[in-house]
């Protein structure tokens, strides 16, 4: 295959940054999109030019460390990970226009790089249960219903990628954010910090400069991991009664 | 130097909580007064930063990732390991050690092992107390599933995502400290060198991968928590950013390398598909719990399958070699790994591999659906089988998987002594950058059982007894040792940007894994090893003066952090090779041709090889010297591994 492809190129976070246009070609089905952007690397490493930068490291889909907005669509046109859309969703001559991630909370780093570190202080505000090492009682003591344990997992294999962001027009994190809440708030280990934990997570989120959720649903639709957005419905319930009784004395 | 392994002395059953006894404390009002460096933030490096932080101890933590949740362990599958005997199926802690012993072919200490499945089961319980939504029965307890190389049901598991779940666990622990201040991130942050102060681990130098700044980081003590080095081979189911590079350069420092020819090659990935692979994805081990492995029972049908001339699901039930389990009727396709990738070889270099190349065998489920139904099989492994579907473009609930051994895990690494302190006091290696449990081949699910148990129940006293004969005063960056370390990394850093050759970086790591894979890869020869050493010392030679990368230090430059990592894997690479021809024995993962029984098992040498092999670094261009640990069994008595 032969393929056009129009890059965001900037230097680093001041650089004003603009489009690029390279053609790929002997491109194959079979090849990873990010295994064809190694391929094109090595080339403009050989005529000397600057490697486009992005962000990748399991190329096996969990991680989330990979990004790219292809086409207007965060991770391309399938719902999965850019690591794990192959070239054989593109056809021959198609041109290809890849971005980074466009939020004000995950400012451009480098080409196609982003900063998400605000989605680390999200869990730092409260995405965890207060236990220390040792002292816990035995894991069958806590039984919970395989069906609330099925919800719970649901909601835990989000990947951290920031698709939502990118795919919603305001870059609302309510579905990143509400996966966390909503896996702690349906198990009996999260029942104690319940309540903070969804007011602190929202303040932490608001403060990062994410937009606000207008549940057009394009997060669940982008989804590499098919979180779905009943995790922001539950969590808009949590956060409410939370306010109301709030525990945060 | 004579190694000590600092094994307890008694009973195996009693060494851990008798040395957990004799430990020095720190007291809790002193514990803040002292600095601890954790580099990686996997499932060893979380828990211990988490764990230690939690103690009181001041921490700065490191990764090169831009997050802490995206460290490696988060891409293991199929389950951890726990001797909780739930299931009521004959399984106790002694059994969990006996099977690690033996999957390991007995090269590794019974000490660690014993303390390690000892550990295992709190392991457990602490990640239910933070919320990691295991699988569950109907009744609302815990389930579990059995995993290659053993015969009870000890397997916990969350989906296909189990090491996901036990790394955002980890992950969230972390973070709770970071926001109680008690932990210190630096995100994209690689270490490039260690600070050794009197012959004391002091600090670290690191480059910030964004800005290019080259710093140092004080402390009383440095945990690394680096993973292993499988990425040498190019090509492996590692993260693309793996690396070696902080252990290997701790090694050139002074820790002493162990046994870095043992690397595990997984049976169950997903076939190279052309020159263009970037790295190689894995397919559970659980899968064999229900998959079957085959490939045609004759050269001439496998002909007709790789020219597309028939389907796998056309060859009959008596043209199919189920060859695992005709060989290892009580084991049957659930093997342990070294096992199964060799027999996969065999039969594909006996000409009846199944894909275009050759080199793939079948993995096949159409029996456990029509035994379980599609909707159970879909429960158990839908994850995975997406995954594949998405990566091939074929459907395994109509067609078998297609299958083939990849590297996977190296149970070589950094030595450590029972306390994970390598031969640089105050410098101590966790999980997978150690060498310790798994000897010379590592079970199923156990890589996250030791990780977690190195982080969250061994480094908390083992570190604390060390920290407690260290005065609690500040470490002095400003002593020279700092300043000359950093200028060592910087103008490492030069002279790497000022080669201005013609290859980019992975034509060099490309043609390094194709070294490896060929000649210390599954099966290993004198000969092979021979030329493997000559070639890499002739790549090494020419990456040196004909590497192109681009750019300067002070940006965000990935081919310089890969240029950095590919230099220390040529080096690497060329002891793993040295260690392989050293041991003149067949072990688990280590195969010599010239060294198998009859029928094709590894034959092991215990009265010559029962040893770590531990490499001390003697200077550029220099043989390292070998040191050895002989190893004791107490005990275990050692026998042949058989399957049968």
């Amino acid at each position: 295959m032969k393929l056009t492809l129009k890059i965001w190129r900037q230097k680093n976070a001041a650089d004003k940054g603009g489009f690029v246009t390279y053609v790929a070609d002997h491109v194959s089905k079979d090849m990873s999109f990010l295994e064809m952007l190694d391929v094109l690397n090595d080339q403009l490493t050989e005529k000397g030019e600057d490697p486009v930068h992005f962000d990748h490291d399991c190329r096996e889909g969990i991680c989330g460390m990979c990004s790219l907005y292809i086409n207007g669509k965060p991770h391309g046109p399938l719902q999965t990970t850019t690591c794990q859309l192959h070239m054989r969703s593109f056809s021959d001559g198609e041109t290809i226009t890849i971005e980074p991630w466009r939020a004000k909370a995950f400012p451009v780093v480098k080409d196609l790089v982003v900063n998400r570190s605000a989605f680390d202080r999200i869990i730092q505000a409260g995405g965890y249960v207060s236990v220390n090492t040792g002292g816990v009682p035995d894991a069958n003591e806590i039984p919970i219903p395989k069906t609330v344990a099925d919800l719970a997992m649901d909601a835990a294999q989000c990947i951290g990628c920031g698709a939502c962001v990118a795919a919603c027009k305001n870059a609302s994190a309510m579905l990143f954010t509400s996966a966390k809440v909503s896996q702690l708030a349906l198990l009996p280990q999260g029942q104690v910090e319940r309540k903070t934990r969804a007011e602190k997570m929202v303040a932490q989120m608001d403060a990062e400069g994410f937009g606000a959720c207008t549940n057009t649903g394009a997060c669940e639709a982008e989804c590499p991991k098919g979180i779905s957005i009943t995790n922001i419905a539950r969590m808009n319930r949590e956060y409410f009664s939370a306010v109301v009784s709030s525990d945060n004395m | 130097m004579i190694l000590d392994s600092k094994i307890p002395a008694g009973p195996l059953a009693e060494k851990w909580t008798k040395h957990k006894f004799n430990s020095k404390l720190v007291n809790p009002a002193n514990k803040r007064k002292y600095d601890v460096i954790v580099v990686g933030t996997g499932l060893a490096g979380a828990s211990a930063a988490a764990s230690l932080a939690e103690l009181g101890y001041n921490v700065k933590a490191f990764c090169f990732q831009d997050s802490p949740r995206r460290a490696h362990s988060i891409a293991a599958q199929g389950g951890i390991n726990a001797a909780k005997n739930y299931q009521n199926d004959g399984d106790s802690i002694y059994r969990l050690f006996y099977d690690t012993i033996k999957g390991g072919d007995y090269r590794a200490r019974e000490g660690n092992v014993y303390r390690l499945a000892e550990v295992s089961v709190k392991i457990i319980d602490q990640c239910v107390a933070q919320g990691v939504p295991f699988a569950r029965e109907y009744g609302g307890l815990l389930a579990n599933r059995s995993f290659g190389g053993a015969q009870v049901s000890r397997t916990f598991y969350a989906r296909g995502q189990t090491g996901q779940q036990l790394l955002l666990g980890a992950y969230s622990a972390l973070s709770r400290q970071v926001a109680n201040g008690k932990v210190k991130l630096f995100p994209r942050t690689e270490m490039m060198d260690l600070v050794v102060i009197d012959g004391q681990a002091k600090g670290i130098v690191t480059r910030n991968l964004i800005t290019g700044a080259v710093e140092t980081h004080a402390a009383h003590a440095v945990l690394l928590c680096t993973g292993g080095y499988g990425n040498v081979f190019f090509l492996s189911t590692n993260a693309m950013g793996s690396n070696v590079t902080a252990a290997w350069r701790a090694h050139k420092r002074g820790a002493y390398f162990a046994n870095p020819c043992f690397t595990q090659i997984h049976p169950t990935c997903i076939p190279v598909s052309g020159d263009h692979q970037s790295k190689l994805t894995l397919m559970s081990e659980s899968l064999r719990n229900d998959g079957r492995v085959w490939v045609p029972a004759t050269q001439e049908i496998a002909e007709k399958l790789r020219k597309g001339q028939i389907k796998a699901n056309d060859i009959k039930e008596e043209e199919r070699d189920y060859f695992l389990e005709r060989k290892y009727p009580s084991f049957g396709n659930l093997v342990p790994r070294d096992v199964a990738s060799r027999n996969a070889k065999y039969v594909c270099d006996e000409g009846r591999g199944v894909n275009e190349t050759g080199e793939a065998v079948f993995l096949d489920f159409r029996d456990a659906i029509k035994r379980d139904t599609r909707k159970i099989i879909e429960q158990k492994y839908g994850n995975l089988f997406d995954m594949y579907k998405q990566i091939t473009g074929e459907d395994p609930y109509e067609m078998p998987m297609m299958i083939y051994p990849a590297v996977h895990y190296t149970m070589g690494g950094l030595w450590v002594d029972y306390n994970l302190m390598t031969t640089v006091p105050g410098l101590y290696a966790l999980g997978e950058a150690n060498f310790s449990e798994h000897g010379a081949n590592r079970l199923g699910a156990s890589a996250l059982m030791q990780g977690l148990a190195d982080g969250y129940f061994v480094i908390p006293y083992t570190v604390g007894d060390y920290l407690a004969q260290l005065a609690p005063t500040k470490v002095d960056e400003n002593h020279p040792e700092f300043a000359r370390a950093k200028e060592e990394v910087k103008q490492g850093i030069e002279r790497i940007l000022k080669i201005n050759g013609t290859k980019p970086v992975d034509y060099f790591h490309k043609k390094l894994g194709k070294i490896m894979w060929d000649k210390c890869g599954m099966a290993r020869t004198e000969s092979g090893l021979k030329e493997a050493k000559a070639e890499i010392q002739a790549l090494k030679k020419e990456f040196w003066s004909n590497v192109k990368v681009l750019g300067t230090n002070e940006e965000l430059n990935q081919t310089l952090e890969k240029a950095n990592r590919v230099a220390d894997f040529l080096e690497l690479g060329e002891l793993m090779v040295d260690d392989a021809l050293n041991r003149n024995e067949s072990c688990g993962g280590h195969f010599r041709e010239e060294y198998q029984t009859p029928d094709g098992e590894a034959l092991r040498d215990d009265e010559n090889y029962a040893y770590v092999a531990a490499w001390k670094y003697l200077g550029e261009g220099k043989e390292e010297e070998l040191v050895k640990e002989e190893l004791v069994f107490e005990n275990v008595k050692l026998t042949q591994r058989s399957y049968k």
